[in-house]
């Protein structure tokens, strides 16, 4: 099981380089993409009628957030290394593939994401500044899953795929999901990464989600490393099309493309709601900074294999595209800009003034009904912590 | 509603009705607990009245089991999930320990888990590896679960309901090889029910008291009988204490019982090495410390993994091996 805290291997060999540039090369042909690296529109029959309704301005909203919560992320990053938070678990590279991932989704959909999902959770509505905590150490998880439909963090690789799935039984159960509900269905959306398709979780959940007829979109952010483990570490065959030897459907797209994962979720959502699913998607993309503020990727990979992906920046490709097809002026640009300095200096105030938590913090909420003996404890240490008050 | 002589297995399975008619929301979930009402059929009838969405037959996956009745729950569910037999729960543990236990704890109670896990447990029963363990503290160490065992036919119809009803999760241990085992039960009679979270005294006594819970409890039981009625000598009067809840533990039924004979033998069928026996020893010690006349003793199975079962009847704690314990503390 790879480890949160993410200590680095030793040098990697020759072959291991090339294995890793070779698995992070190219999506391959069967890669869903609508907008090019070089922010060019690419015609895909198929998927291009479930973004239709993205005009310039929905194209805007979409650049806005991938900024922001760029923007954010690099902040927290900054925060962890001037000793703000004890880690970071940086999203810089996967911005589309969660943009474009939780702008797929609807307010009734319910997401359990892993803990690189940032993105996700800004589309739910939850404030950069609740996830701090949890990196500070201030709390487990600072938001309300069942108000916002975004699960808590899920730290143990994998464990989300299961509670997903059960989740999406019961909405099945509560007959949200059949033919007639199109619009109104309901549907979850399980996030995980490459190395977690190892996990033997992850396997069950499909096995689950397909008996049952479970409508859960499991999104698997291949971003080609498990902190220091390259994909072909954890499999021989493309992840996506492990879906059909579990009897669902299963598409890879250009995580980088916000675009195409905005069309591929919508897609995969429908299908679930409709009772179609489960869908496994597989979004290529790339970890463009470090497995946790813990890691370091220089051990393991090469420097060419990060400018390689520059070239492919899930935000650029959208700047270009709305200059050279829209003539977006640089007024708006400047102006997400500076936005995004305003959040970032909104979150660096609130992380300075948390409030570290207080003893009693220890022994809060462990139970529903409370338990006499950790009642006692909990009385027994605080008189004792009280004792030194003056 | 009169009194009936029932199983303990009857009287589970009469209480997971009771509870599913009570709430839809309960559901059974498990492997074989449909069609064929579990391996000791103990769900018997459930998918049949209640239908394959509210009692589940589920993949042969432990993890899946815990980890989608987890979902479930914060769906809105009380799922119920059946393991088939003690020694296949730990594919399970991860999502137990990882999840079940502490998603009230992390969410700071927005989420709760009312999930109970039944667990048939113990040996005595001739089956082969894996079958017969006794993994309680296993569980018992975890916070944020609770666990219990039932130890006769009365109590495991009012405790499934009881652990069904808790909004936390419940690992509920059931005595196999008690399963079998008769009493009376008047479901209308509930003058009978304790509290889930409480221990509960089942024979006075004032020279020793003997504390355990699931299996042992009739082994127990069977002692003071026997201790009581002794031929040639002058009869010993054990009190007996069914613990019942081995997390949180209630010991202060214990504890009245110690200051009174001062001395305690604590059984049970785990092994012995930082075990609840041992909780319950340290315990005691630490509350009697004045009124023990002997060290608390412990008779329990042996810190080995579980034998071939050809050997389990000198592995489970048995009458003789209790009194011989009795004979000590009160030598001591």
């Amino acid at each position: 099981m790879a480890s949160f805290l993410g200590f680095a291997e030793p040098e990697p060999t020759p072959q291991q380089v090339i294995a890793g540039l070779r698995a992070t090369a190219e999506g391959g042909e069967d890669l869903v993409q609508l907008l090019s690296p070089e922010g060019e529109r690419v015609t895909d029959s198929r998927f291009e009628p479930w973004v239709a309704d993205v005009d310039v301005d929905r194209l805007r909203a979409l650049y806005r957030d991938m900024v922001l919560v760029r923007r954010a992320d690099r902040e927290a990053n900054a925060l962890q290394r001037q000793g703000q938070l004890s880690i970071w678990v940086p999203l810089l590279g996967q911005e589309a593939a969660q943009i474009g991932a939780g702008r797929a989704l609807m307010p009734q959909d319910m997401a359990f994401p892993s803990y690189r999902e940032h993105g996700v959770a800004w589309c739910r509505g939850i404030d950069p500044t609740e996830l701090l905590g949890i990196f500070r150490g201030t709390d487990h998880g600072s938001w309300d899953p069942h108000a916002t439909r975004f699960h808590l963090y899920t730290i143990v690789i994998g464990n989300q795929c299961l509670n997903a799935t059960g989740y999406a039984m019961g909405q099945r159960f509560d007959g949200r999901v059949g033919d007639g509900e199109g619009e109104t269905g309901e549907a979850t959306i399980c996030f995980f990464g490459d190395g977690a398709t190892s996990q033997g979780d992850v396997h069950e959940g499909f096995v689950w989600s397909a008996v049952y007829d479970a409508p859960v979109v499991f999104f698997c952010q291949n971003n080609q490393w498990a902190i220091s483990e390259p994909l072909e570490r954890q499999t021989r065959v493309p992840l996506y099309q492990r879906a059909r030897g579990y009897g669902f459907l299963g598409v890879r797209v250009d995580g980088n493309d916000v675009l195409a994962t905005l069309a591929v979720t919508r897609w995969a959502l429908q299908e679930c709601r409709t009772g179609n699913g489960p869908v496994l998607i597989e979004a290529f993309t790339y970890r463009m900074d470090a497995h946790t503020t813990s890691d370091d990727p220089s051990r393991y990979r090469l420097a060419e294999e990060l400018e390689l992906w520059k070239l492919k920046d899930p935000i650029e490709r959208v700047r270009v595209n709305l200059v050279r097809t829209h003539g977006e002026s640089q007024e708006f640009f400047d102006e997400v800009a500076a936005e995004s300095d305003t959040l970032a200096a909104r979150l660096r105030a609130h992380c300075l003034a948390m409030p570290k938590p207080k003893p009693e913090r220890i022994f809060s909420e462990v139970y529903a009904q409370s338990s006499p003996l950790l009642d006692a404890q909990r009385d027994e240490y605080l008189a004792y912590h009280s004792s030194f008050e003056e | 509603m009169g009194a009936s002589t029932i199983t303990m297995a009857k009287a589970l399975n009469n209480g997971l009705r009771a509870a599913m008619e009570r709430d839809p929301k309960v559901l059974v979930m498990g492997e074989d607990v449909g069609k064929l009402g579990g391996v000791f059929r103990i769900t018997d009838g459930l998918a049949k009245d209640f239908g394959e969405q509210r009692v589940l037959d589920t993949p042969l996956a432990e993890s899946g089991i815990i980890g989608t009745a987890v979902g479930l729950a914060i769906r809105g569910y009380r799922p119920v999930c059946e393991i088939q037999f003690d020694g296949f729960v730990f594919p399970g543990y991860d999502q137990i320990v990882s999840q079940l236990a502490k998603l009230h704890y992390r969410s700071q109670g927005r989420v709760l888990m009312p999930v109970v896990v039944r667990i048939p447990f113990g040996g005595g029963i001739g089956a082969v590896e894996h079958h017969s363990e006794s993994p309680e503290a296993l569980f018992a160490h975890v916070p944020g679960l609770k666990v219990v065992a039932c130890g006769n036919p009365v109590d495991a119809y009012w405790m499934i309901q009881q652990a069904i009803e808790c909004d936390d999760p419940v690992i509920f241990f059931e005595p196999k090889r008690r399963y079998w085992e008769k009493a009376e039960l008047d479901e209308s009679d509930r003058t009978v029910v304790l509290p889930l979270f409480r221990a509960r005294v089942l024979r006075s006594g004032s020279h020793a008291t003997l504390a355990g819970y699931g299996p042992v409890i009739r082994t127990c039981l069977d002692a003071a009988a026997a201790a009581s009625s002794s031929h040639g000598q002058s009869p010993i009067e054990l009190e007996v204490i069914d613990l019942r809840t081995l997390s949180p533990l209630d010991l202060a039924p214990v504890y009245d019982s110690v200051r009174r004979t001062g001395r305690l033998v604590v059984v049970s069928e785990a092994p012995s090495e930082v075990s609840v026996a041992a909780e319950v020893a340290a315990k005691v010690q630490q509350h009697c410390f004045y009124s023990l006349e002997a060290p608390v003793l412990r008779v329990t199975g042996f810190d080995t993994p579980y034998p071939p079962s050809g050997c389990e009847q000198d592995y489970i704690p048995d009458l003789d091996r209790i009194l011989e314990a009795v004979d000590r503390s009160l030598a001591w």
